[in-house]
């Protein structure tokens, strides 16, 4: 069963309407939030956690939990308490932010007002991605209008609570998406991980505690206090929630982002969508169900997977950020795997040891096995270094850079081994014989 | 206090502790490149993972704090991989040029490459390159070495207050480096040697000199400032080779100034190697009995006086003033700057607070002076005091930048009782008065005010004395202490060199301009270089320098400690108070001990205060009783030291100290891009 468009939060998705406040209100923006405020943040961060609503950044952690970290106290020493949204979407395979920043801003700085109420903050902040130049300028516009508006500063949306929000163009870095190297970023500083715990709620952004939220989580929460948690628990299976912004590309026929439920099955999210896949569903060779860090997984898989956390886990992948990326049997796998190996060794900050040294090792064993010049067992090698990357590094730019290599070994060794066969058949047949 | 199980050993620990130091605590050695005790925590080189109960990952134990309850297990085939797994990593593109690298034999990667490495490499890639960089004339980078650490960046920024270092692009292309080549400024640079933990920063000067286990190593202390730095002179075949920090929390924590630990050089240069003696209007070698015999000509029934050196060791001073007391002279002299000190009370002229009582203080004037320059180390001190936050700093003198904020209050000693409203309000308050502000005509009056001022800010009391004054030099607060002061009708150095005295001994003597003396005073030069002093000399006796003597020094502080014999003098000359001692037999006034013992006896019981090795000032202020005070001049203070890597005989000698000398005081403009 489809979700219906009654049931959809992103009701300017594709951009049909203007972005801007008049149009955002027509949608149902802004409608009566002074009195969603009014019931207090206790309420608003329990009406959280009962809709099962889990951090649309990837990681796919209980966003009401997550806010009720927050101190519930303002600190006694008078230091202010931030909301910072996290809008560098610099995954490869992602482009649902975007969307929202140019679509529906409104939905992102309503939510932001609402959730910088539940957590105490004084001000949030957006970190938007550098190469989103365009998008950056309809939420600053977005951002004054509901200034002009009274939506935000002092006694924001008529609720008696002061909110401020600015808008932060990065510089395009992929690490800043990581929460702390964002902080960093956003104070100043080069984009580099911080060591947790102190966790970002205790020390964040000038030492102040502070939430990071992806964009669609914030986005989500005004439509989610209105119709209540009941109805967005209702959407999916329990845990896995609501609905979700799917980002379909690669070898489908009709490339598209689409608001869908939670936990539809993966064939019927490709084939409703965005028109099946290219030559048909058997032409399938692999999808990478979230987002580039996500390990990939084969036709068989994708039979009848649930696209949400806990079905991609078990079949040791992830939801991620839910940018799908269907690969027919034209693709060059190995190559393709390659080249996002070659991104995550440009995109390491060269803090942690395994990650600097490690990512550019995968990246060249991964440009011999393109071509196939290697050994078999090398094979092997490679899928311990990518071990012995995982897991040890501050951040987790270094586990999404493994998985997609530990992905095609685990579901294409076979495919690896004829590769290097081949080039051995070609430049040393008489090693064959 | 937390209760954390390592391995099965429970320890207990404070909160906050991290869980390598509770490792630690257990006997647990934890390797790490990265993690350093007095740098912050980067966390970044994850050699130091451990595993901890319920955590999914391990975790590394540098920078991840203990919780009570808390069971650690370093030693697990998890923990074992990861770090097997680090070091593979580390080695990859570390070029293993063991065998011509300096670090080789105290390098920490070969070191835990002996436990975590393979025997082989799987690495079939081209090795990454990097450029080496130009980071001044006292460090050789060898880059490609370099495992990315960050604790020379972290040392630059946080301790020596010089945020030049820093690491350019990103991921496998990062580099550490100064991003615009140039020479570090920080006077402790030389401590990123230490610091790093590869060969990638080594000493320029030591390249390719030795290996450190040829090396005779030998503790002592550093004299070429009034720090009292506890060095370790490392010695291979009668020459000296380095100068390395040993730790001392008191004192210098483990730094060194660069001036302490590369000016060694000098000890090979220059140097009086034999007696000379002055003949029809030459100096011409001579052999001991030759030069004593001119000196009993010379001095015999003549009224004589003695002007002792900044970095003398007290065992000599004593000698010689017993020698010039049994000839009836109090002619003597330790203040060649002719500071106005007031030896009536030790507290009038040593660093009360203590160098480690800095770490206590909230609110400190400095007067005269520039710590960077006169005491690297304490100013570091004062910088990690104020990085605490809660710490305000005045400045009365010239404006000088001491790598952290300061207010300056004013340029001359009329500033200073107006000071007090700055230190108003501050619990433990310090006057940093440098011995610079005494050597002038009104110093005695600066020394009153600058005594007044912390009297009126409330720096004196019985649990905290407020008052300091910082010397230049190690031998400076010794001589004080042991009264080489004009005595009873006795003449100070001005009168001495008036004319007041017909026949002048020189010891180590050689900061004041030689010229002074008249021509017809005959003059006995005894001391280790040959410089101006020498070479006015009647008579040179070829002395030891610091690290050819057993001697005692005392710090800025009060704080007496002992330095030892590393190497022998070169050639014929021999320590100071032995030719002293021979000296006076020829005199005919034999002085009444053989050995180094006899004489230490004789002077602590002379001298109670020298019995108190290796401890710090007293503490509090019992008699806030000011000084002799005078009128005080308009003169705006003038800092004593403008050139740090030349100041005394043997960094004059210095071929690096020279090079230092041109490379930050002509700094070379940057070519442009041609």
């Amino acid at each position: 069963m489809a979700l219906s468009d009654k049931d959809r939060i992103f009701t300017n998705l594709y951009g049909t309407q203007p972005w801007n406040l008049a149009a955002a209100r027509m949608r149902g923006d802004w409608d009566g939030t002074a009195a969603i405020m009014a019931k207090g943040r206790d309420w608003v961060v329990e009406e959280m956690k009962q809709s099962g609503l889990r951090g649309r950044g990837g990681a796919g952690f209980p966003t009401g939990l997550k806010w009720s970290f927050m101190p519930k106290e303002r600190p006694a020493d008078g230091r202010p308490v931030y909301l910072v949204v996290n809008s560098d979407e610099s995954e490869p395979g992602t482009c649902k932010d975007r969307d929202i920043l140019r679509h529906d801003p409104h939905k992102l700085i309503e939510g932001c007002l609402i959730a910088g109420m539940a957590m105490g903050a004084t001000a949030g902040y957006i970190y938007y991605r550098g190469e989103y130049f365009n998008e950056g300028n309809i939420l600053q516009a977005a951002i004054d209008e509901a200034y002009d508006a009274g939506l935000l500063g002092k006694n924001a949306a008529g609720s008696g609570y002061d909110f401020d929000l600015y808008s932060h163009r990065g510089a395009g870095a992929y690490i800043c998406g990581e929460e702390t190297a964002l902080i960093e970023s956003l104070e100043g500083k080069k984009g580099m991980p911080r060591l947790k715990p102190p966790f970002p709620a205790a020390v964040g952004l000038y030492g102040c505690p502070t939430t990071v939220n992806n964009v669609e989580t914030i986005a989500v929460v005004p439509t989610i206090l209105r119709r209540g948690a009941g109805w967005f628990a209702g959407i999916g299976r329990p845990k896995n929630s609501g609905t979700k912004i799917f980002c379909l590309q690669g070898h489908v026929n009709k490339p598209c982002n689409v608001e869908a439920e939670m936990s539809i099955p993966l064939r019927e999210l490709i084939d409703r969508y965005a028109g099946g896949v290219r030559g048909g569903w058997d032409n399938l060779l692999a999808v990478i169900p979230g987002g580039s860090s996500t390990p990939m997984i084969p036709k068989s898989v994708c039979d009848d997977v649930l696209m949400d956390f806990d079905a991609l886990r078990e079949h040791k992948t992830g939801l991620g950020t839910a940018g799908v990326i269907v690969m027919d049997k034209s693709t060059d796998l190995i190559k393709a795997i390659q080249r996002l190996s070659a991104f995550y060794k440009h995109e390491s900050c060269g803090q942690c040891t395994p990650c600097r040294e490690g990512m550019g090792w995968v990246n060249r064993v991964m440009m011999r096995m393109v071509e196939g010049r290697a050994e078999i067992d090398e094979i092997d090698v490679l899928e311990q270094v990518t071990r012995q990357i995982e897991g040890h590094t501050i951040c987790a730019l270094a586990d999404g850079g493994v998985w997609p290599v530990q992905g095609l070994i685990r579901h294409f060794r076979p495919m690896m081994e004829e590769r290097i066969a081949a080039y051995k058949a070609a430049h040393f047949p008489m090693a064959a014989e | 206090m937390a209760k954390v199980t390592i391995d099965g050993i429970e320890v207990e620990v404070p909160n906050g502790a991290s869980v390598l130091q509770a490792c630690e605590a257990a006997g647990k050695e934890i390797p790490r490149f990265c993690y350093h005790e007095r740098l912050s925590v980067a966390g970044n080189c994850r050699m130091c993972l451990v595993e901890v109960e319920k955590a999914p990952k391990p975790i590394a134990s540098c920078a991840y704090p203990v919780a009570d309850g808390m069971k650690v297990f370093t030693d697990t085939p998890v923990v074992r991989n990861a770090r097997r797994g680090v070091m593979e990593f580390l080695l990859i593109n570390h070029p293993l040029d063991c065998p011509i690298c300096d670090q080789g034999g105290e390098c920490d990667l070969q070191d835990q490459a002996v436990s975590y490495g393979k025997d082989g490499s799987r690495y079939r890639e081209e090795k990454r390159s990097v450029k080496d960089k130009y980071v001044g004339p006292l460090i050789k980078t060898i880059m490609n070495r370099c495992i990315h650490c960050t604790r020379c960046i972290r040392f630059s920024a946080e301790v020596a207050g010089t945020p030049e270092m820093g690491a350019t692009n990103r991921g496998e292309s990062m580099e550490v480096g100064t991003y615009i080549e140039k020479a570090l400024t920080s006077e402790l640079s030389g401590n990123l040697i230490d610091l790093c933990p590869v060969g990638a920063l080594t000493s320029r000067p030591y390249a390719f000199v030795s290996r450190p286990w040829e090396l005779r190593k030998t503790d002592s202390v550093d004299v070429l400032d009034a720090t009292g730095a506890a060095i370790r002179v490392d010695v291979r075949g009668g020459e000296v080779l380095r100068i390395l920090p040993r730790n001392n929390d008191d004192v210098n924590e483990e730094w060194l100034g660069d001036r302490s630990r590369f000016a060694f050089d000098g000890l090979k240069r220059k140097r009086l190697d034999r007696p000379w003696v002055r003949r029809d209007g030459k100096l011409a070698p001579a052999s001991w009995a030759e030069a004593f015999g001119a000196i009993v000509q010379g001095v015999r029934g003549k009224t004589i006086g003695a002007i002792a050196g900044d970095t003398v060791e007290v065992e000599s001073l004593f000698a010689l003033k017993a020698m010039l007391a049994a000839m009836g002279s109090t002619n003597l002299d330790c203040r060649q700057d002719g500071a106005k000190i007031d030896t009536s009370r030790p507290d009038y002229y040593l660093f009360n607070s203590g160098i480690a009582g800095i770490d206590k203080a909230d609110a400190i004037v400095v007067i005269g002076s520039n710590p960077r320059v006169e005491a690297p180390v304490i100013n570091a001190r004062i910088r990690k005091r104020w990085a605490l936050g809660g710490l305000r700093v005045g400045m009365i003198g010239p404006e000088v930048d001491l790598t952290y904020p300061t207010t300056r209050l004013g340029a001359g000693p009329g500033e200073i009782a107006r000071a007090a409203e700055f230190l108003s309000g501050a619990k433990n308050p310090m006057i940093l008065l440098g011995r610079g502000a005494l050597a002038r005509v009104d110093g005695a009056a600066v020394l009153a005010a600058a005594w007044d001022l912390a009297k009126a800010s409330g720096a004196l009391r019985e649990d905290w004395h407020g008052f300091n004054v910082l010397h230049q030099f190690g031998g400076q607060v010794g001589a004080l202490d042991l009264g080489f002061v004009p005595g009873q009708g006795g003449l100070d150095m001005a009168a001495m060199l008036a004319g007041g005295v017909e026949a002048l001994w020189l010891l180590g003597a050689d900061g004041f301009d030689a010229a002074r003396i008249p021509a017809d005073t005959f003059v006995v030069y005894q001391g280790h270089h040959g410089e101006a002093a020498a070479a006015r000399a009647d008579v040179i006796l070829p002395g030891a320098a610091y690290t050819e003597k057993d001697g005692t020094w005392v710090n800025t502080e009060g704080r007496v400690q002992r330095g030892r014999m590393a190497v022998t003098p070169p050639g014929e000359a021999r320590e100071d108070w032995r030719v002293i001692r021979a000296a006076s037999q020829f005199l005919g006034v034999t002085l009444p001990f053989d050995t180094l013992d006899a004489l230490r006896a004789e002077m602590t019981a002379a001298h109670p205060v020298f019995g108190r090795i290796d401890q710090g000032p007293l503490p509090g202020c019992t008699d806030d009783a000011s000084p002799a005070g005078g009128v005080l001049g308009g003169a705006s203070f003038e800092l004593p030291i403008q050139n740090y890597w030349q100041v005394d005989p043997i960094t004059r000698a210095s071929a690096t100290m020279a090079e230092c000398a041109s490379v930050y005081l002509n700094p070379q403009p940057l070519l442009a891009a041609e």
